[in-house]
């Protein structure tokens, strides 16, 4: 190879350079997805050392969380419990109000609403969610005490409130870039038979994008799952499942967080803490491969698909 | 292009993560309780000498056996050396030398709005057991006490998991708060919280408690009348290296002391 100033010799062919541009996008797509491999195998590593110690299932449907104590306690039903719950409640708030905020802004919003509205939704998801925790910590929770006078404001129903906060851009966004993409004749179809706007929304056009809405719905309730810094400052941090609303409870990342910084190296702690990790990973891989299947599955195809 | 491509990403990768060797160098190892201050003071210690130096956790009782086998030059702990370890030692005949570098005292803390201003070992730990769930049953007015209590790593929550509970366990319902200054803002804002902090984390937004009758201070810490207290100490060799002899005398300097008091604990 000569590799000479650019353009003094042209001994490097259009097919070299395409090789090269070629092999060098190649190397760094490797890398990334190398390094992710090799985070996930440094969880696995880090994280099945404790089941020497306790058993899977004693592990994941054990009651109590003791790591420290003597002989120590390493039972996360308590946090897998609380993931559910604080993604349940909060889907129950995010997944309505994403969704008519998206066919609003499609269907009903003039097109200069829209172009005011939707830029405003996506900016709420570039809040840090510290921002959010600590609004939640200091001004939602003494509310929360207040108003239904229950003992504490740091619970599920706080946290879940805080998470819809952070679930409804990612809903709203995805959302209605579906319903958008839904093909103008569809409309004019359902229209000139004679069927009324919200005849033609709720008929036709949520049918047609329901693929993309599904997609955007699950990537929603993965962000609730492994929300981290929101739930640690917010969800009260009680490991013991959550027997109301207001309950405090204590997700999986809250857990881990909480206690990592201190967890001694490769201790039983450590190594249970890398474990709830992997059945964090576990649930999240959940949703993202259930929202890839379902975006592949059912392709929004154009006019083809309803 | 491609089988050279993945070498190079995979070299790129190893590479990055191979830690570093380092040579004469002071490790640094045992008490989580007494990190913190390590932590700083090694910094600071660092920037000062350049001495390379490594601080790692495990516990007062991995730290003094680290000592013991010679694989750390310091040990750090917040127990003082047990009658065993002591018998290990003149085994492998080892002197282990004893530097108290600090004082640690936990108050427990509640909101100003509550009147309660003293409560009893015992019944610090009932609470904290569930099984005394009503501030009425302690003397103040009708409310839920809510419970808040650091994650059970802590150096914090160690000395109140020993001293208050006698190692008994926090039921599960009791909050958790992962820093000092999260416990303070939860209990602040919570006019049925109570908590514990250590004492250099304190300030005017909550209202500490005494214990058994005894205000929680720096004086009161030192003589010992205050129980929920104890000494922080290092150990080294009787004939520790240079390196780490210097170390011990930094933190024991009254800019070390300095360092002690920015980590929250009282100068020994």
């Amino acid at each position: 190879m000569h590799l000479h100033f650019w353009g003094h010799t042209m001994r490097i062919s259009r097919q070299q350079k395409e090789i090269a541009i070629h092999g060098s996008f190649f190397a760094i797509a490797s890398t990334s997805i190398l390094v992710l491999t090799l985070i996930m195998v440094f969880l696995i590593v880090e994280g099945l050392p404790i089941f020497n110690q306790v058993s899977f299932p004693d592990f994941v449907f054990g009651q109590y969380w003791y790591p420290t104590d003597d002989p120590a306690d390493f039972g996360i039903l308590p946090m897998i419990s609380g993931s559910l719950a604080v993604t349940a409640v909060s889907s129950c708030i995010a997944i309505p109000l994403g969704l008519m905020t998206a066919i609003y802004l499609a269907e009903i919003a003039s097109p200069r609403m829209r172009s005011f509205v939707k830029p405003l939704v996506e900016m709420l998801q570039a809040l840090p969610s510290v921002v959010i925790g600590f609004f939640g910590m200091v001004v939602v929770a003494p509310l929360l005490q207040d108003w239904f006078g229950i003992a504490t404001g740091l619970n599920l129903f706080n946290a879940s409130v805080m998470l819809a906060f952070m679930a409804v851009p990612t809903i709203t966004s995805i959302a209605e870039d579906a319903i958008f993409s839904v093909p103008e004749e569809l409309r004019a179809a359902s229209l000139a038979l004679g069927a009324t706007k919200w005849q033609t929304i709720a008929n036709v056009v949520i049918p047609a994008s329901l693929p993309g809405i599904s997609t955007a719905v699950i990537l929603g309730m993965a962000r609730s799952i492994g929300e981290t810094m929101v739930v640690l400052m917010v969800a009260g941090g009680a490991a013991m499942a959550p027997g109301s609303l207001f309950d405090p409870v204590r997700p999986m990342p809250a857990s881990i967080a909480a206690e990592m910084a201190e967890a001694p190296y490769q201790s039983d702690h450590y190594y249970a803490l890398f474990a709830t990790g992997m059945v964090l990973f576990l649930f999240t891989l959940m949703f993202n491969v259930l929202a890839a299947y379902i975006a592949e599955k059912k392709k929004q195809t154009g006019t083809a698909s309803l | 292009m491609r089988p050279w491509s993945y070498i190079l990403s995979a070299l790129l990768v190893v590479s990055l993560a191979a830690p570093a060797m380092a040579a004469n160098s002071v490790t640094v190892k045992g008490s989580t309780t007494v990190l913190p201050i390590m932590q700083r003071a090694v910094e600071a210690f660092i920037a000062e000498t350049g001495t390379t130096v490594s601080v790692s956790g495990g516990g007062s009782s991995n730290g003094i056996k680290a000592l013991l086998d010679k694989s750390t030059d310091v040990a750090m702990a917040s127990r003082t050396m047990k009658g065993k370890e002591i018998k290990l030692a003149e085994s492998k005949s080892i002197k282990p030398v004893e530097y108290i570098i600090a004082l640690d005292a936990v108050i427990p803390i509640v909101n100003p709005a509550n009147k309660i201003t003293n409560l009893t070992s015992d019944q610090l730990k009932a609470i904290y057991e569930g099984k005394v769930t009503n501030w009425k049953e302690v003397g103040g007015d009708d409310g839920k006490i809510i419970v808040i209590s650091r994650d059970t790593s802590s150096g914090t929550y160690e000395t109140w998991h020993k001293i208050i509970m006698k190692k008994a366990r926090v039921f599960p319902g009791a909050l958790l708060q992962a820093s000092s200054g999260a416990v303070l803002q939860a209990v602040a804002k919570n006019k049925n919280a109570i908590a514990y902090d250590g004492i250099g984390y304190i300030n005017n937004t909550v209202k500490p408690l005494s214990v058994d009758g005894v205000t929680g201070s720096a004086t009161t810490a030192k003589d010992k009348t205050y129980p929920v207290a104890r000494t922080l100490q290092i150990y080294t060799t009787a004939s520790p290296s240079p390196a780490a002899k210097q170390l011990v005398d930094f933190i024991l300097s009254p800019k070390g002391q300095d360092i002690v008091e920015q980590a929250g604990f009282i100068r020994r």
